[in-house]
């Protein structure tokens, strides 16, 4: 499990880094997409995986058994951050094709 | 006890300056300066009345914690030298308040300048009495800053603000230094704590940092005390106001460097090292100064190179090494201190009757300033080191201590030669002083052309201090004998030597050097006079070597040149290289560790690989790579590509326990989706065939950049496999796990830490969400799209054409009737969502759920009616008032953050119990809920307030083209 979710955030990593080096503003915004999912799966595999131990207590089952809350809270807190930015960033890459005319991450093509 | 009384001096020119500064800026003449000598005088009294405790060896402290962790304390500390010198600091300082009350013009904002001057006296005192190094040199640097303001007081002069900024970039380089060195002395002795420093020093000279921390600190006091080779800032500082120059750059800042020089001495003084650096910089200070202040046409400029030769040989006499030399140096600081500042004042004095300061044209002065003239001429004498005067004295105990061997080496051989030369220039200068200004005919062309005496109280400040160098100079034993023997006392401790301030000691070698020192600088000045009289400023063959323009064609090259090649050479406008560039740091900032550490992975084994699992990631990968090669040319397919991998990742999340984060994922998915979906139709068109004749150098690009990518993808692979297989130590997760149902009243711990342990974050996280949501609003207002996408979309125009073709449809039907079941369907799920939203919010204390994904939920039940019908449609139905939501969401989670503040607990608590409802049942009733209601709103404002902006922009396009075609149509 550890092996192909490392793989996973491995192959995310580099589709997100590929992408934000490219030159236009819609790769770069799926770049960073991808690489939020690849940083957030790996934070929350700090706290270890494990399969049917939810955090939620009352299920009779010993609490040093259940899975980490901390990671996934601040997963929690930045997925939705991660969904601010995205918001924020799309926004500013559509103010920035409107004005310059180019969707270009510098706002002008590169001089050929 | 009596510590609070070193307080209490420390903060009282603190606080008069913060009080002076509230006076009324422009006209008030005599309330600022009333209450700025009210404070010195204070200052003063606290200061003699301290004598007692410090008299025989005594020490008073203060100490008050501060940074008890690393060992820092706020300590203050007055031993009998730190109080000569508060006395020194106070006392002159009243002196120059009230000689400033009479200088200072009515025009200028006087208030600001007494602020000032007590804001520098109370920095000043502050380094006499920090009983910590680190305390010292927050201190040092505060004079310099103020410093900086007082000479830049006439900001209007283009010279004041040069000589300003030079005073402070070369003073605050070298504060600069001093830190890093009492940095270094730190680590030796491993205290700052002055007593601990002082008592160390053989650790501190038998260490091998020796040299550098003694380098740091000498580049730090020879910066301050303006001696060779960072003299020049002295001179171009006489731009101050005169009483400016007399209080700090003659009595007091100045005379930090060699103070401080003198405190450390017994740490660090005593080494060859020692001798050779600080006795090579003050024996040419010595020698240059006073050889530059012969050639000096300027009043000021005279006795600014007069003060550095004068700092010059009290260096050179602490670089001796020998306690005597050190109580000579003592000795110094005083006698120059009284009679450098008195003369400072009749320059300024000068100045003010006659409106200039050059001496070419002023002479024979004495016959309108009798009286100032005779204080001049006195003062001058004991800066010539004419017996009887208090110069005399401690430059007679200089010639004798020139005399001894010390460090034998050609510097110590040639010492008495120097020294005396250097008094003779000093016998020059003070006589071509005098006699220029004061003797001679009568001037012409004066500025102000009848000067007269000043009034009497701005003369009061030079009568004492003259006064105060005749007492010193005829009965030194009873008038500064037991304070010099005090402030020796708690300088040098038991090394403290036995000296004779007796005036005649018969005929020796020093006395012989003084009468020949008296005599070459007449003959000299004899020699000199008609040159004098008509040449350049500076002197002869130096005149074209300038400190300044050194200083200031370094400056060009470094702060402009330099950053300009460095701009050009490395920096770039341009994302890409920039990305490129911190993605290779962060690259190598991961892989750099791992290399050195040997770090070498197990084999994995493949028996653990679950097969279902592999087999979605398998998935995932393939949309994640499919995503990154369809970016540029398939939009759409790449956003459902990343939506394929987004949804890989909510189901990990199901898989390995975390049901909170699958249900926030999943529905962050359905909202990301929408909105990118909403922005796609203002990004241009773009062709394969555009872009594809790449030329070599875009293959090269392409191909670096795929291989940091692989780089990148690799190592983090490597080092999530790491941390994943590594053992969980036992972190703070029991913790939370044990404490959540007993403290924070919840069973999903996820929510329960998110709204009651790390409340605080969460509710800075929703402030974030609520900030972005109104700067996209902000920024979409304004929003115009490029000329190529205010068309409508191809589709649509496809399928009024189609209308348009057949009689019977009207333009627009076709779009109106577009998906119509799915979007029946989704307007009947309006209420079922809703349910679902309140459903989850409610049981988010105890099982997966809870105001972020309630928020969401709900914000996706609006966005399905803008789907399902159009904007206007959605709009015609419901009112949706987002910054409403906002505002009482962000409102209701800070006032359950204040009811717990109101009711005495911290800010935030939360209290936790259940309710017993008619029909519900048991429902958790925790204030956290309130709190997360406070998320759940705003969650949902913020959401539907992004959406609906860029929705709208379709219907603003709409407007712009409603002159063109009369029948348009709605979009979703």
């Amino acid at each position: 499990m550890e092996l192909v979710l490392s793989i996973g955030i491995g192959v995310m990593t580099g589709s997100g880094v590929w992408l934000i080096l490219r030159p236009r503003t819609y790769q770069v915004i799926v770049g960073l997409s991808l690489l939020s999912y690849a940083v957030n799966l790996f934070i929350f595999g700090v706290g270890g995986l494990k399969v049917n131990a939810p955090p939620l207590l009352g299920t009779g089952a010993d609490v040093s058994t259940l899975a980490d809350p901390v990671p996934q809270s601040l997963v929690l807190t930045a997925i939705v951050i991660g969904f601010a930015t995205t918001a924020l960033f799309l926004v500013v890459l559509l103010a920035s094709r409107g004005l310059t005319g180019t969707d270009h991450v510098d706002g002008k093509e590169r001089p050929k | 006890m009596t510590g609070v009384f070193l307080l209490l001096l420390l903060a009282l020119p603190f606080v008069g300056s913060l009080a002076t500064s509230f006076l009324p800026r422009r006209g008030q003449h005599v309330l600022p300066a009333w209450l700025a000598v009210s404070v010195a005088a204070s200052a003063l009294l606290v200061t003699a009345g301290l004598y007692p405790f410090v008299r025989n060896g005594g020490v008073v402290r203060l100490t008050l914690e501060w940074l008890p962790e690393l060992g820092l304390n706020f300590a203050l500390r007055m031993d009998g030298f730190a109080w000569l010198f508060s006395m020194i600091i106070t006392l002159i300082g009243v002196l120059v308040v009230v000689y400033a009350r009479y200088y200072i013009s009515s025009e200028d904002p006087i208030a600001r300048f007494f602020s000032l001057l007590l804001a520098f006296m109370g920095a000043m005192l502050g380094i006499v009495l920090s009983g910590n190094l680190i305390l010292l040199s927050i201190f040092w640097e505060l004079t310099s800053l103020f410093s900086f303001l007082l000479i830049g007081y006439w900001h209007h002069n283009a010279n004041a603000r040069d000589g300003a900024r030079m005073a402070l970039t070369v003073t605050g380089i070298g504060g600069f230094c001093l830190l890093a060195g009492v940095l270094v002395i730190g680590h030796i002795v491993g205290s700052y704590d002055l007593d601990t420093v002082l008592a160390s020093g053989d650790l501190i000279r038998g260490h091998n940092l020796y040299l550098t921390a003694l380098v740091l600190i000498l580049i730090g006091a020879l910066t301050k005390s303006a001696q060779f080779p960072f003299h020049f800032w002295l001179p171009n500082a006489m731009a101050a106001p005169t009483p400016v120059s007399a209080y700090l750059h003659s009595a007091t800042m100045v005379k930090a460097g060699v103070f401080l020089l003198a405190r450390l001495w017994p740490a660090l003084s005593g080494t060859y090292e020692w001798f050779w650096l600080l006795g090579f910089c003050g024996i040419a200070t010595l020698l240059l100064g006073a050889y530059f202040a012969m050639f000096q046409q300027d009043l000021k400029g005279l006795l600014a190179y007069s003060t550095i030769s004068h700092l010059g040989l009290i260096a050179t006499l602490l670089s001796l090494g020998s306690p005597l030399a050190a109580v000579a140096a003592v000795f110094h600081m005083l006698n120059h201190a009284t009679f450098k500042c008195s003369l400072f004042m009749a320059a300024g004095i000068i100045d003010h009757e006659t409106g200039t300061r050059d001496m070419r044209q002023l002479s024979g002065l004495f016959r309108f300033l009798p009286i100032t003239a005779t204080l001049a001429m006195v003062a001058s004498a004991a800066m010539a080191g004419v017996p009887l005067m208090n110069g005399f004295i401690s430059k007679e105990m200089f010639f004798a201590e020139a005399v001894e061997t010390h460090a034998d080496s050609i510097l110590d051989r040639a010492l008495p030669y120097i020294a005396t030369l250097a008094g003779a220039f000093a016998v020059t200068y003070s006589l071509r002083f005098i006699h220029t200004v004061f003797f001679g005919p009568p001037p012409a062309n004066l500025p102000k052309p009848k000067p007269h005496e000043p009034p009497h109280w701005m003369r009061f400040p030079i009568e004492f201090l003259v006064f105060a160098c005749l007492v010193v100079g005829i009965a030194p034993n009873l008038s500064i004998g037991p304070l010099l023997h005090t402030g020796v006392t708690g300088m040098l401790g038991d090394r403290t030597p036995d000296y004779s301030l007796a005036v005649w000691h018969g005929v020796n070698t020093p006395l012989i050097m003084s009468i020949i020192a008296l005599a070459g600088g007449i003959i000299l000045y004899i020699g000199l006079q008609k040159y004098l009289a008509r040449c350049d400023d500076g002197p002869p063959a130096f005149r074209h070597l300038r400190g300044q323009r050194i200083f200031e064609r370094i400056l060009v090259t470094v702060s402009w040149k330099w950053a300009r090649w460095m701009e050009n050479r490395f920096g770039t406008r341009q994302l890409q290289p920039q990305l490129r560039i911190l993605t290779a740091i962060g690259f190598s900032a991961g892989f750099l560790p791992l290399y050195f550490s040997d770090y070498a992975p197990g084999l994995p084994s493949l028996k653990t690989v679950d097969p279902v699992f592999a087999a979605f990631w398998a998935i995932g990968m393939f949309c994640a790579l499919g995503a990154a090669y369809q970016a540029k040319y398939h939009r759409l397919a790449a956003l459902v590509l990343l939506g394929g991998a987004g949804l890989v990742t909510c189901l990990t999340f199901v898989w390995l326990s975390a049901p909170d984060l699958a249900i926030t994922q999943l529905l962050v998915e359905i909202v990301t989706t929408v909105l990118i979906l909403l922005g796609l139709r203002w990004l241009p068109i773009r062709r394969e065939e555009i872009d594809m004749a790449a030329n070599f150098a875009a293959r090269l690009r392409r191909f670096r950049d795929f291989a940091l990518a692989v780089a990148c993808g690799t190592g983090m692979a490597l080092v999530a496999y790491s941390v994943m297989t590594m053992p969980v130590p036992d972190a703070i997760a029991n913790y939370f796990l044990e404490k959540a149902y007993s403290e924070g009243g919840g069973r999903n711990v996820v929510n329960v830490i998110l709204v009651d342990f790390r409340g605080f974050d969460t509710l800075g996280e929703i402030t974030v969400l609520g900030i972005v949501a109104l700067t996209v609003f902000a920024l979409l207002r304004r929003f115009r799209p490029a000329a190529d996408s205010i068309n409508k979309p191809e589709q649509q125009r496809i399928q009024n054409a189609f209308d348009d073709a057949r009689p019977n449809r009207d333009i627009g039907d076709t779009v109106r009737d577009y998906l119509l079941v799915p979007s029946v369907i989704m307007q009947w799920l309006f209420p079922v969502v809703i349910v679902l939203a309140v459903y989850l919010f409610m049981r988010g204390h105890d099982m997966p759920g809870g105001g972020f994904s309630a928020g969401i939920t709900m914000a996706i039940a609006f966005l399905l009616q803008y789907l399902a019908g159009g904007t206007r449609w959605a709009e015609d139905r419901i009112r949706i008032l987002p910054l409403r939501w906002m505002g009482a969401g962000l409102l209701t989670a800070f006032a359950t953050g204040f009811g717990a503040l109101i009711l005495g607990y911290p800010f935030l608590t939360t209290h936790s119990r259940y309710l017993e409802l008619p029909f519900i049942g048991k429902v958790p009733a925790a204030t956290a809920l309130i709190f997360d209601l406070g998320v759940f709103m705003l969650v949902v404002g913020a959401t539907v307030l992004i959406l609906i902006a860029i929705a709208h922009q379709s219907i603003r396009t709409y407007r712009v083209r409603k002159v063109e075609s009369p029948n348009p149509a709605e979009e979703s």
